[in-house]
């Protein structure tokens, strides 16, 4: 492992967690099978079949039934799960993986290089918006060589294509049950069958979803949990109230609001970590309308960055869980660079650049759009509003529900808006796609809908992946991050994190860089 | 007109009153920015064109929006509900799935707040003036004008927090594997708090009427002949006043049927209970349309049938009053 690249808050989160390991040691070093893990599930996912529906719930619930070829450590390394080893050509067009053997779905048939050609092939080229881009784009083809060894040809060398088989990006899917059939109605979407260490036993809507362990798990001796239960509560109190008294063993990031984190993570019997998001680590951006005057002017949007105080967002929107973003790319993704112009908290300057260019913001009238994903992120569009007038805009808040924002958003009907997205670990699949003139496409709501085109940049996202130097890859993304800055392509406020907060008991809860998406097969209960 | 002419000449009007909510909800729905297949390319995070056109697709969506309402309304016309992609299941099995839920916290807390509302109502008002009354009705105010989701926050700090006697949310308590009387004890435990929150506001408002109605009738004259006849005081309260002062309750309870679905949605949501309130509330912010249509129909159906039972019910507590559906000429 490349220590020096690892960014620096990994090390420290890493370190931290190692010493509260090394205390756990002392109480019980053994782990113990049995038991039965509580969790939320906040939303309730409209589905568990994670081949036809990616949202955040489903990944999180699904990913204990499916499983894909890789997962990703805190560095965002890759580690085997399906696949055992794995080889990459030094053309960088030929990637090699071995699978696992004896591995059965929860039918009992077993898994073979077939259901992963079918799976990526067939399958997901068909449904996953992401997936299917991906494989169109950059894959000649897939063959099995054998029934335990799969071979993807690329079309040209594209590093990040090791970074794509996360589980909700790539999950197997039994070619025996879907060949042939109409995918979104096979009836077997309510019945998963995976490859994973549980199988879903009961799904009682607006309750719960029961799973029980896979007595034919590939991975001798485990899981080591005998069930787990994702509970539906609705309401973030309630949520909160379910961890204190007992009935959750987890509280995920997102399942209770930022300033009841800070209460309950003082609760004796309570660990606290920030770990295990490293895949997604999600920067949240000002999204710009650049088609709406004066907002097309790289000096307002200058003057707009220097007028948001972020250390105050931080600090008093997200009640100090996240962190002041520095541009596109987020601390923990692959290639991320901090020496990039800084636009300080300085409202005096503000005025002065937009005086300079020649902009009375008092001509103009902007609509924001908050993103309506509960309290704090209204909070925010006031935040952004109270600042936008201080400049002396005439500001209105548009606010809509979550379908309304994604309609007004695909549409172009907005001038600005605050939005977040999961990075993937690696800029060529979580952060091109907002800045390239050939995602400007009406109609869908996360792409590059602010309409920034800078030929220059294309040409790098283009370029980056393609070079086999590591170095040279480094030097193009510094070069982007260093050129969106300056263009304020966005406005980068700050770096999402999340709290995971679980009961001492529950052990080796977080150990990848996907965090409560793994399949933890290794969990384990203190008795 | 007999009974049985009443009944069915107000149920051929029923189905008329529905089918229209139905186009009106199908139109309004309509209205609102956004659709199905934009929220879930939103929630993936992603969405090429290919993808929210084969969602629109299979959603139907691609069609013009009076050939959606025909085939919405032909199907509704031979009982089928339409199908939720998003849930992946039929509408109406989502919708049988809970029901039960939202009919137990809803005819509970029905009861609850009538039965509780005209028990007070009547103390207060037999103890007009006295320290009694006093306590009810301020208790009355309180509940009135205090807003639901504070009632249900405070009571689960209280009695689940800080007293722990009473589970704080869900119907039942999960993996217990309880049957029999074991499960309906630990039903029972779970509803108390939710029906209490969802039922203290109608029992404000039922104990208000209550003691109004009472005081009004027992000044009437035939309460004073029967006083002077010597008619024991339980039985002039009884057979006399109450009777007669229920009239005004039965109408509100009419009234209260159509709302509580609506206070079931908070109910639901705070206390984690798997009803219908709920399914809707999340359908409504996902636009899954066959969904919300569907809780839309069987909501009206239910006020539609409750409306007609409680002018059922004015007969039974006042014989006087005519079955006759049009206004007495």
């Amino acid at each position: 492992m490349n220590i020096a690249r690892r960014p620096f808050g990994i090390s420290l989160i890493a370190a931290a967690l190692s010493l509260t390991s090394s205390t756990f040691v002392l109480a019980q070093s053994q782990p113990t099978p049995g038991g039965t893990l509580n969790m939320l599930v906040q939303p309730e996912p409209p589905s568990l079949m994670l081949g036809l529906n990616q949202l955040g719930p489903t990944q999180f619930a699904a990913s204990k039934i499916y499983q894909s070829l890789l997962t990703y450590g805190p560095d965002l390394k890759p580690l085997p799960s399906l696949a055992q080893s794995w080889t990459i050509s030094p053309d960088g067009l030929t990637y090699a993986f071995v699978l696992q053997k004896d591995v059965k779905w929860h039918d009992g048939k077993p898994f073979t290089s077939a259901d992963v050609v079918f799976s990526t092939d067939k399958f997901l080229r068909e449904v996953h918006p992401r997936t299917r881009a991906l494989m169109n784009q950059r894959v000649e083809s897939v063959k099995a060589d054998g029934d335990d060894k799969v071979i993807f040809k690329l079309k040209q060398p594209f590093n990040a294509f090791i970074s794509a088989f996360e589980v909700s990006t790539m999950p197997m899917i039994p070619k025996h049950i879907y060949e042939g059939t109409n995918y979104r109605t096979n009836p077997a979407n309510n019945t998963p069958v995976g490859t994973g260490p549980f199988m879903l036993k009961e799904w009682k809507r607006g309750s719960y979803i029961h799973l029980v362990k896979n007595p034919n798990y590939f991975k001798p001796g485990l899981p080591y949990l005998d069930e787990i239960y994702l509970l539906v509560i609705p309401d973030a109190a309630s949520r909160a109230v379910a961890f204190e008294r007992g009935t959750v063993d987890v509280l995920r990031g997102g399942d209770i609001e930022n300033f009841e984190v800070r209460r309950l993570e003082k609760l004796p019997d309570v660990v606290s970590t920030r770990a295990g998001w490293e895949m997604f680590a999600p920067p949240l951006w000002l999204q710009m309308n650049l088609r709406k005057p004066p907002l097309g002017n790289k000096k307002v949007r200058q003057a707009i960055m220097h007028a948001m105080d972020r250390h105050f967002i931080v600090k008093n929107i997200f009640f100090n869980v996240g962190k002041v973003a520095t541009g596109p790319i987020t601390s923990p993704t692959l290639y991320y660079d901090k020496n990039v112009p800084t636009y300080k908290y300085d409202m005096a300057l503000a005025k002065k650049i937009l005086a300079q260019a020649g902009i009375k913001p008092g001509d103009y009238s902007i609509r924001v759009l908050p993103i309506p994903y509960g309290s704090v992120w209204d909070r925010m569009g006031e935040y952004v509003k109270q600042q936008m007038e201080q400049l002396g805009f005439k500001v209105t808040l548009d606010t809509t529900d979550p379908a309304g924002w994604a309609k007004k958003v695909s549409e172009w009907d907005f001038d600005m808006t605050m939005t977040f997205q999961y990075a993937y670990g690696d800029p060529a699949i979580g952060t091109s796609r907002n800045y390239i003139s050939a995602n400007i496409i009406k109609g869908t709501p996360f792409a590059n809908n602010h309409g920034y085109s800078n030929p220059e940049i294309d040409r790098l996202f283009e370029a980056a992946p393609v070079v086999q130097s590591a170095d040279a890859r480094q030097r193009m993304y510094s070069e982007i991050q260093r050129i969106l800055v300056d263009d304020v392509a966005a406005g980068y406020l700050t770096e999402l994190q999340y709290v995971t907060l679980h009961k001492k008991k529950v052990r080796n809860l977080i150990t990848t860089g996907i965090g409560l998406n793994e399949t933890l097969d290794t969990v384990w209960i203190a008795k | 007109m007999n009974s049985l002419d009443f009944f069915i000449e107000r149920a051929g009007k029923a189905v008329f009153v529905v089918l229209g909510v139905v186009v009106l909800n199908f139109l309004l729905i309509h209205l609102a920015p956004g659709d199905p297949a934009s929220v879930m390319a939103g929630e993936s995070g992603a969405g090429d064109a290919q993808f929210l056109a084969q969602l629109r697709q299979q959603f139907g969506l691609d069609e013009p929006l009076y050939v959606q309402l025909w085939l919405y309304l032909k199907g509704v016309l031979g009982f089928d509900l339409g199908f939720s992609y998003r849930n992946n299941l039929p509408v109406s099995t989502l919708i049988l799935e809970r029901l039960p839920a939202t009919l137990l916290l809803t005819v509970s807390a029905f009861v609850f707040s009538l039965a509780l509302g005209i028990l007070l109502g009547v103390m207060a008002a037999a103890r007009r003036g006295k320290f009694t009354d006093s306590l009810i009705m301020s208790g009355a105010l309180l509940f009135y004008a205090t807003p639901l989701f504070w009632v249900s926050s405070m009571s689960i700090l209280v009695f689940s927090i800080r007293l722990d006697w009473l589970p704080p949310f869900g119907m039942e308590t999960v993996g217990s594997g309880f049957t029999g009387a074991a499960r309906a004890w630990d039903v029972f435990r779970h509803m108390v708090l939710p029906v209490a929150t969802l039922g203290l506001f109608f029992t404000a408002i039922y104990t208000r009427l209550v003691r109004a109605s009472m005081l009004e009738v027992a000044a009437l004259d035939f309460v004073k002949t029967a006083r002077a006849k010597g008619v024991p005081a339980g039985q002039i309260t009884r057979r006399h006043v109450l009777r007669n002062a229920l009239l005004p309750v039965f109408t509100f309870a009419g009234i209260q049927a159509g709302q509580i679905l609506g206070g079931a949605v908070l109910t639901e949501t705070v206390f984690a209970w798997p009803g219908i309130g709920r399914l809707m509330f999340d359908a409504l912010l996902q636009r899954d349309y066959p969904v919300l249509l569907g809780v839309f129909l069987v909501t009206s159906v239910m006020v539609v049938l409750v409306n007609l039972l409680t002018d059922a019910l004015y007969r039974f507590v006042d014989p006087r009053i005519e079955m006759k559906p049009w206004v007495r000429s």
